[in-house]
């Protein structure tokens, strides 16, 4: 199922009296969610993207703005006539009722010519329950489970009446690290298998970045950039993007253009068709390669080894980011006796943005 | 390891002291007074040991009349009361703006003193030379004949003293279940609503289920509470409740402990050993049916 969100917008009433003025969580939100994708909404907490789900499954109204699923108009439909499955971020399962019985919930309301018999439910919930490989619990009760369990129930709940669109709020921040691991690949598979189009709601870009299609990233209620989850990490739109996006994080320096080239200090990073003025450059860590002919150098800080890779710390007056930091090669020779180091820079992981409006200035 | 245990038990000793005199003690001395039969404040003698106590209260007429009373009390009052709390939180917990306004009016007659409220009952349902009480006059409206609620026929007595007792329990049975109902966190109700799910099925298999543990709290409390009703006959009907026919078991331990010549402890003794059987028959009951229900 395609999911439109047109214009969306989405203002909450001011709660404080000093402060009279409306919250925008969600501002003119527009994108095409192509069917049977796997979509994941990614954002600082308060960007906006828990109230995009709560709109999209219908449990919020918005305040302008049309939402369709397909063809269907459903902007103004009440959740329960708009077909989507909802995986709770606190997993809502109803704890006095056993794994069975929470699965088969949703297939017992089905009234009319889709009401099931009792065999039927029983089959669909031990269909939900196999995808997600919990045949064996269906009869404990979800205090009995461990929060993976418990997380595996409540999409098996949320597939059961195969819903048009399956929506995720946050769904492995309850889990350990380990886990989360493992349940993020779950999801995609469940996702393939099924072919539902699904939206995932969470704050950590690694998650987001691992198993999306497409990747939403929201500010402020604003979007900021859309696109696959590479396209975006390697061409932010903006500084925002390029410092939410990567583990470690993009390294931040105070740079300017002069006559057509990039400068950080003194140094000269790259060239660029742009007039001249005061820039941020963002460099990703991944972009440095030391090497003694190379553009910038930084004092040695120290040299992290962690097996695969090679992590340097370094210091530079012109770094604001907190610590600056390159990933090289394991295999990479470094002096640590000197110290200073020299670094040329892979020019297509080296960003300059304006300086007022952090939009992305094309360097080469 | 002996220095330890000797020093728990002399931390202990203040409490258990007072546990075994102001509780243990009495509870077996009105054990004992229970089989001494024939034994009264003013003769200090027994004529011998052994049920007859037992027999004498479970024949006395006065004694059927108050278990009569009791029971109806509990039948009528325990069940309406807890249903109709139920409704008034949930149409409590379903506004939003005059929420505490509501709340404070429906707590107020927990803060009110049982005797000033059977005041007012005396105003709604007394018929006296002056006034035929508020509640006559509102069935003269309609056309109906006046009833005697205090001094007249049985059922209207019954009927005043079941609405004063639920006036009486009420408010802080809608205290307890507008909290209940307020902790049900949202996101059931969400995920029930994504599911489509009807609004009774909603209450049946997500609310009840889900504050079944104050219920039966409520539950068992009311069966304790109403069985052992004394104060709200006395507010209401004044302290003959024998000639009022409006005794409750309560008020019979009271009147043989002291009325009929100096009273009789041994006789009081046995209808609270009675009716302590009976309350401790009906909390197993309880307890028993809650098992299958309540979801902790």
């Amino acid at each position: 199922m395609k999911v439109t969100l047109q214009n969306l917008t989405k203002k909450f009433p001011s709660r404080s009296k000093k402060n009279p003025s409306e919250v925008i969580a969600v501002s003119d939100f527009n994108f095409e969610i192509p069917d049977g994708k796997l979509i994941g909404l990614l954002g600082p907490s308060g960007c906006g993207k828990s109230t995009t789900l709560s709109l999209i499954c219908g449990l919020l109204k918005p305040t302008s703005g049309k939402i369709f699923f397909g063809d269907d108009d459903v902007t103004n439909l009440p959740p329960e006539n708009r077909g989507v499955g909802m995986v709770f971020q606190n997993y809502a399962l109803y704890p006095h009722l056993t794994v069975k019985q929470n699965i088969t919930f949703p297939l017992e309301n089905l009234r009319g010519k889709d009401k099931l018999t009792k065999q039927e439910m029983a089959d669909k919930a031990f269909e939900a329950a196999k995808m997600v490989q919990i045949e064996e619990l269906m009869d404990r009760k979800p205090s009995e489970l461990s929060g993976g369990q418990q997380q595996r129930v409540a999409i098996a709940r949320a597939l059961v009446k195969m819903p048009r669109v399956l929506l995720l709020d946050e769904p492995l921040s309850n889990l350990d690290a380990r886990l989360r691991l493992a349940t993020r690949e779950e999801i995609r598979r469940i996702q393939r298998e099924t072919g539902i189009t699904t939206i995932f709601v969470t704050h950590d870009q690694e998650e987001a970045m691992s198993i999306s299609d497409l990747i939403v990233v929201m500010k402020d209620g604003v979007v900021q950039q859309i696109g696959k989850p590479q396209e975006v990490y390697n061409d932010p739109c903006n500084l925002f993007v390029a410092k939410f996006l990567g583990t470690p994080p993009v390294n931040v320096f105070e740079g300017r253009i002069e006559s057509g080239k990039l400068m950080i200090g003194s140094s000269v990073i790259a060239e660029t068709d742009s007039e001249d003025k005061a820039v941020t450059v963002a460099i990703r860590p991944e972009a440095f390669m030391p090497d003694d002919n190379g553009c910038l150098e930084c004092e040695l800080e120290r040299v992290e080894v962690m097996g695969r890779d090679i992590s340097i710390l370094a210091k530079h007056e012109e770094c604001i980011s907190s610590a600056l930091r390159a990933i090289i090669r394991a295999e990479t020779e470094v002096d640590t006796e000197k110290s200073t180091v020299r670094f040329s820079l892979n020019k297509r992981k080296v960003y300059a943005f304006d300086k007022e409006s952090e939009e992305r200035i094309e360097v080469r | 390891m002996e220095k330890n245990n000797r020093k728990a038990w002399l931390y202990l000793l203040p409490a258990i002291a007072f546990l075994v005199i102001f509780m243990v003690y009495p509870l077996i001395d009105v054990i004992i007074y229970s089989f001494e039969e024939g034994y009264t404040f003013a003769s200090q003698t027994k004529t011998g040991v052994g049920f007859g106590n037992f027999g004498d209260v479970l024949r006395d007429p006065y004694f059927l009349q108050a278990l009569k009373n009791t029971f109806i009390l509990v039948l009528i009052t325990v069940p309406l009361s807890t249903a109709l709390a139920l409704l008034i939180s949930l149409g409590i917990s379903s506004i939003n703006k005059v929420r505490n306004l509501f709340q404070t009016v429906y707590f107020l007659p927990y803060v009110t003193n049982t005797l000033a409220v059977g005041l007012v009952f005396m105003i709604l349902f007394d018929k006296t030379e002056h006034t035929e009480g508020l509640v006559n006059v509102i069935i003269r409206l309609f056309g109906g004949s006046s009833v005697d609620f205090i001094d007249g026929p049985y059922w209207a007595k019954i009927l005043v003293l079941s609405v004063y007792t639920i006036w009486i329990v009420l408010p802080f049975k809608i205290l307890l279940l507008t909290s209940a109902l307020a902790s049900v966190k949202q996101d059931y109700y969400n995920a029930a609503m994504i599911d489509n799910t009807p609004k009774w099925r909603v209450f049946t298999k997500i609310t009840l289920p889900m504050i079944s543990p104050t219920l039966f709290y409520l539950v068992i409390t009311g069966f304790i509470g109403a069985f052992k009703a004394y104060s709200d006959a006395v507010a209401l009907f004044g302290t003959d409740l024998n000639a009022a026919e409006m005794n409750t078991v309560v008020g019979y331990i009271y009147t043989k402990l002291y009325g009929e010549g100096g009273g009789s402890p041994a006789l009081a003794s046995a209808a609270a050993i009675i009716l302590f059987m009976i309350v401790l028959t009906v909390t197993v009951i309880n307890l028993l049916v809650s098992r299958k229900h309540v979801h902790y």
